[in-house]
């Protein structure tokens, strides 16, 4: 046989796989189709994660920049230049502090969920394809950490460490691989016991097949969607401990230190920290948003869950 | 059955609080730095740190400290502030009640009217009242505590000019200037705390109303209201009891950023004093204080839902 017919051979069997689809009793195509609300949410979402990248560079000023010394100045006002949202308490221009402060508030919530999921699922899928001792001991751990407040075990590991970017990283992400852990062991201990597992199993596929070819492809879908929800916790406690003076330092901006800053002004009338917070909302809210459309659409479950 | 369910929980909730205890003592510790070293920064000799050591008890094993500060806490000894000198618990004393105050009457306003809400709202799915509340509610639960502080400030404080901006207390007020002093952080910690409990009361009613025996009311004809107040209301009481103790421990982080932006004297801003400084042991107390309250209350919910449960109460 030549090497032609061999790939028209692939192509028939492809097309006939195509005319599969289109039986009655095919798997119903998983679309990804949402509300206008939701579309909305996502060009937010997209907007700042765009600011992240070329926010510093489209920036007027630089975030540590003292435009003079005149604190809580009116929008477009002042000599230096335009300041479109102001400035703040040492005169520096709120616009160009919100467009650098994206990078870090996101960049490092970011981080932070990435590194979550990385531990949470690695741990999670393990302790449900092990079970035994390393399920017993890794949960048992794991609940003795969930059942603490969040921002305690934060305090407490910025009261002994100090604070530096690395440890906010860190620390996040062993706090909220906790809830990852959670999620990702009960999704796999729900996939373990299927036929297609067992049919797996007693063809002697190896354990890491099981858990590359059933396992990580059945459990991707809620995984993602919970990725939004957690990204938004993180993104909440890392800002609210910048906002305590515990979290990014300065001069760097970023959001939440950023409210703090500049809360003295609000009673001036400066809207310098009003602006900062109104970015965390419009990020935060427009995830929550995206993530209530797409499990409203998949049936509700995840909703019942997330509330 | 059912004795025995809860007192299981009770042992579950005594390990979880000793377990936070080792959690709480090993995470200021033994990491890298101690008191001593802290305490004597740029001027620490050998000879001065290891005589601080000593003094302090450092230069024992770990296991040996831990204990000795467990038995402490548990007599009520919480040891000495690094800063200052003073002993802790003269510092937490009034502190606590503050918190507790607010708490309080946190819980004493958001609690009728979550649950109100989170009623009406699942009595009406899909009318335009139900929207904004579940649209309010996720935007609330979606931002910052400090968020909401900062627009209730702006509002409220600044352009309406009804309320003071800080919860100054001298401790000598009459009741109406205490509750002027304590509105805006009660407002803000009542918006945060309501809107957990309005959606997770709307979703534990529409819950139930999912079940065969409310197909089978609404087959028969019953009013839809009869049918919320007398049918699902009693079996939702259990997930709603369950509610208000989870967010009564929500609180927990709610005073902490609130009590900082109002500058409220309480237990939370005492606690952040301590981190800003390294105050460990006070740290040590305040943490232990703080998650103690929180596994208490999430004991109690879980106690709660046991409790409204029927079908354990009668066991076959």
């Amino acid at each position: 046989m030549t090497e032609e017919t061999v790939s028209k051979k692939e192509e028939e069997v492809l097309a006939e796989l195509d005319s599969f689809a289109e039986l009655p009793d095919a798997p119903p195509k998983r679309k990804f189709r949402l509300s206008w609300v939701g579309y909305c949410a996502t060009a937010v979402v997209i907007f700042w994660l765009i600011i992240c990248l070329i926010g510093p560079s489209i920036a007027p000023f630089h975030e540590m920049d003292m435009e003079g010394d005149d604190s809580f100045l009116d929008a477009y006002s002042g000599e230096y230049g335009t300041f479109y949202l102001g400035t703040d308490y040492l005169g520096r221009d709120t616009f160009s502090r919100v467009l650098f402060g994206a990078r870090n508030t996101i960049g490092i919530s970011l981080a932070a969920t990435l590194l979550a999921y990385l531990m949470g699922i690695t741990l999670g899928i393990l302790a449900a394809v092990k079970g035994g001792w390393i399920d017993m001991g890794i949960s048992r751990i794991n609940d003795a950490i969930l059942a603490l407040p969040t921002i305690m075990l934060g305090l407490i590991v910025i009261a002994a460490l100090g604070s530096s970017i690395p440890i906010l990283i860190g620390t996040a992400a062993v706090i909220y691989a906790t809830s990852v852990f959670r999620i990702a062991r009960a999704l796999g201990q729900d996939i373990m016991v299927q036929d297609f597992v067992e049919a797996a199993q007693t063809r002697g596929e190896g354990i890491w097949w099981i858990i590359r070819a059933e396992v990580l492809p059945n459990a991707a879908m809620p995984l993602a969607t919970d990725f939004g929800l957690r990204l938004v916790f993180v993104v909440l406690f890392i800002s609210s401990l910048s906002f305590l003076g515990l979290g990014v330092q300065p001069p760097a901006s970023d959001w939440g230190s950023m409210v703090r800053e500049n809360l003295q002004g609000l009673t001036y009338g400066s809207w310098a920290s009003i602006w900062p917070a109104l970015a965390i909302a419009t990020f935060t809210i427009s995830i929550n948003l995206i993530v209530d459309d797409i499990s409203a659409k998949s049936g509700g479950s995840l909703a019942k869950k997330m509330v | 059955m059912m004795m025995r369910m809860v007192w299981q929980r009770v042992g579950i909730g005594l390990a979880t609080l000793w377990v936070v205890s080792v959690i709480v003592f090993i995470a200021t510790s033994i990491l890298p730095g101690d008191v001593a070293e802290i305490v004597l920064g740029q001027s620490a000799t050998p000879e001065t740190l290891a005589a601080l050591r000593a003094q302090l008890g450092l230069d024992q094993p770990g296991y040996v400290r831990y204990f000795g500060w467990l038995g402490d806490m548990v007599t009520g000894d919480l040891g000495t502030s690094k800063a200052g000198g003073a002993t802790i618990a003269s510092l937490i004393g009034g502190r606590l009640g503050n918190t507790m105050m607010m708490a309080g009457f946190v819980a004493l306003v958001s609690i009728p009217i979550s649950i109100a809400l989170g009623l009406w709202a699942a009595m009406h799915p899909g009318t335009w009242l139900d929207r904004i509340i579940t649209f309010g509610t996720l935007s609330t639960i979606s931002v910052p505590e400090f968020f909401i502080a900062t627009i209730a400030v702006l509002i409220l404080a600044v352009e309406l000019q009804w309320l003071p901006s800080t919860a100054y207390m001298t401790g000598d007020e009459n009741f109406g200037e205490l509750m002027l002093a304590l509105a805006m952080p009660l407002i803000t910690l009542v918006i945060v705390v309501s809107a957990q409990m309005i959606r997770m009361t709307r979703a534990g009613i529409l819950n139930v109303m999912s079940s065969p025996y409310i197909e089978m009311a609404i087959l028969k004809g019953v009013p839809r209201r009869r049918i919320i107040l007398r049918h699902a209301f009693y079996n939702a009481i259990g997930p709603i009891v369950n509610v208000i103790a989870l967010n009564l421990a929500y609180l927990v982080s709610g005073v902490v950023i609130v009590e900082t932006i109002f500058a409220y004297p309480g237990l939370a801003k005492l606690m952040i004093d301590g981190v800003q400084t390294r105050d460990l042991p006070l740290v040590q107390a305040c943490a232990m204080i703080f998650c103690a309250t929180y596994v208490v209350l999430i004991l109690m919910a879980d106690i709660g839902s046991i409790l409204s449960n029927p079908r354990l109460r009668n066991p076959k």
